[in-house]
């Protein structure tokens, strides 16, 4: 009779491979670092990756800060790269670079012919649909969505999509690797925007145009929609937090995949983005940070 | 034994005092000392973060460990307690004698 061997939570065999090290990428690093685990983090640009140190080590204070990690777990080692072949052992891959098809697909191609080929490929696009996604890869099976929240490390509840042809070793691997992060994962069908962007990024579009308009400045609609309908954060402030070129890439995404109107960016966002506004991330947004 | 700057109990009073001004720019509305920011709604997450930053470079402290917690930074008192305790600290000489 063969033993059964258990993989532990801490198994040195286990390497997370993260594409782009923008604020998802690293928040999703530091995530997985947090849980013990070791990570890859790559970014064509050395100058990103620096800052990207910095930042992932902020997030994981925060996260410690916020009691989101398991104690006394030390930290999962963290390269910062801009090679592909420095994650040839990747076990996993979590791709997180800018909202635009081809971006997306190039990094997963690269990625997908340096790891071994039973790895996942796990995209954490907020609303390309993940067929659409997959047709460009030279292993479609391989792809599937996991649409992880800002910041990752403290939102547990992650939207998961499988695609039409996503392979259930693929689903598998991924739910062993949610469970490793403690993450939940709520699987949703196939389509523009998923549910969660879909909802929010027109409401956020919305949103922005109201202050465009003058009807009222973003600290009144926050704190309307905060005060009244007990949203959390604010649009405006939640605006910020994606990141406003993010938000406009998304909205540019939903638009030219459903044509719906409420989906294109408003002038408000464009113009905010035009100047360099970015919002959290640039220091100044509809706030300033 | 050497220690760090040594504070007094009225120099924590002003320390509080400072981070209730502090707080109060920054929100924009008044802030009581003992006020719990994160139960009253006041402050999210995020802010959290910027609190321990501020501290470390306004009062040049290392904020690691156990002090990492968010029941420090619940109100301006106990982060002026906070501070007070690591500028207090009494660190051993590297050699005596």
């Amino acid at each position: 009779m063969s033993e059964v061997t258990r993989v532990s939570p801490n198994s040195t065999d286990t390497l997370v491979a993260v594409l782009g090290a923008g604020v998802m990428g690293t928040g999703i690093a530091a995530t997985v670092a947090g849980h013990g685990i070791p990570v890859v983090v790559l970014d064509s640009d050395p100058g990103v990756l620096d800052q990207a140190a910095e930042r992932i080590d902020r997030q994981l204070r925060h996260a410690r800060l916020m009691g989101a990690l398991p104690a006394e777990l030390p930290p999962g080692p963290i390269t910062m790269t801009t090679r592909y072949d420095a994650a040839s052992a990747a076990t996993t891959v979590v791709e997180a670079v800018t909202e635009q098809l081809e971006s997306k697909t190039k990094a997963l191609n690269s990625a997908a012919t340096t790891v071994g080929p039973a790895t996942p490929l796990i995209s954490n696009t907020s609303g390309i649909p993940i067929d659409e996604l997959a047709t460009g890869l030279l292993q479609p099976e391989r792809l599937v969505g996991t649409h992880f929240m800002n910041p990752p490390y403290l939102i547990e509840q992650v939207e998961v999509i499988r695609g039409r042809r996503t392979s259930p070793a693929t689903m598998a691997s991924l739910h062993d690797f949610l469970g490793r992060l403690n993450r939940r994962g709520v699987l949703v069908r196939d389509s523009p925007g998923f549910v969660t962007s879909r909802l929010l990024h027109a409401m956020l579009n919305d949103a922005a145009s109201i202050v465009g308009e003058g009807i009222a400045d973003a600290e009144t609609v926050d704190g309307l929609m905060q005060g009244c309908l007990g949203h959390r954060t604010g649009p405006l402030r939640t605006a910020d937090l994606i990141g406003l070129d993010n938000l406009v890439d998304s909205l540019d995404a939903l638009y030219e995949r459903t044509g719906e109107l409420r989906y294109r960016p408003c002038p408000q966002l464009r113009s905010m983005v035009r100047k360099g506004n970015l919002g959290r991330k640039a220091g100044k947004g509809f706030y300033e940070y | 034994m050497t220690s760090s700057d040594q504070l007094t109990d009225q120099q924590s009073a002003h320390t509080e005092q400072d981070l209730v001004s502090y707080l109060t720019g920054r929100l924009k509305t008044e802030v009581a000392a003992a006020q719990d920011l994160f139960d009253t709604g006041l402050v999210s997450s995020m802010f959290a973060m910027e609190l321990v930053v501020y501290l470390e470079q306004c009062y040049e402290v290392a904020i690691v460990g156990p002090d990492l917690k968010l029941k420090n930074f619940r109100s301006a008192r106990s982060m002026a307690a906070l501070v007070h305790r690591l500028k207090t600290t009494v660190t051993p000489d590297a050699g005596a004698g």
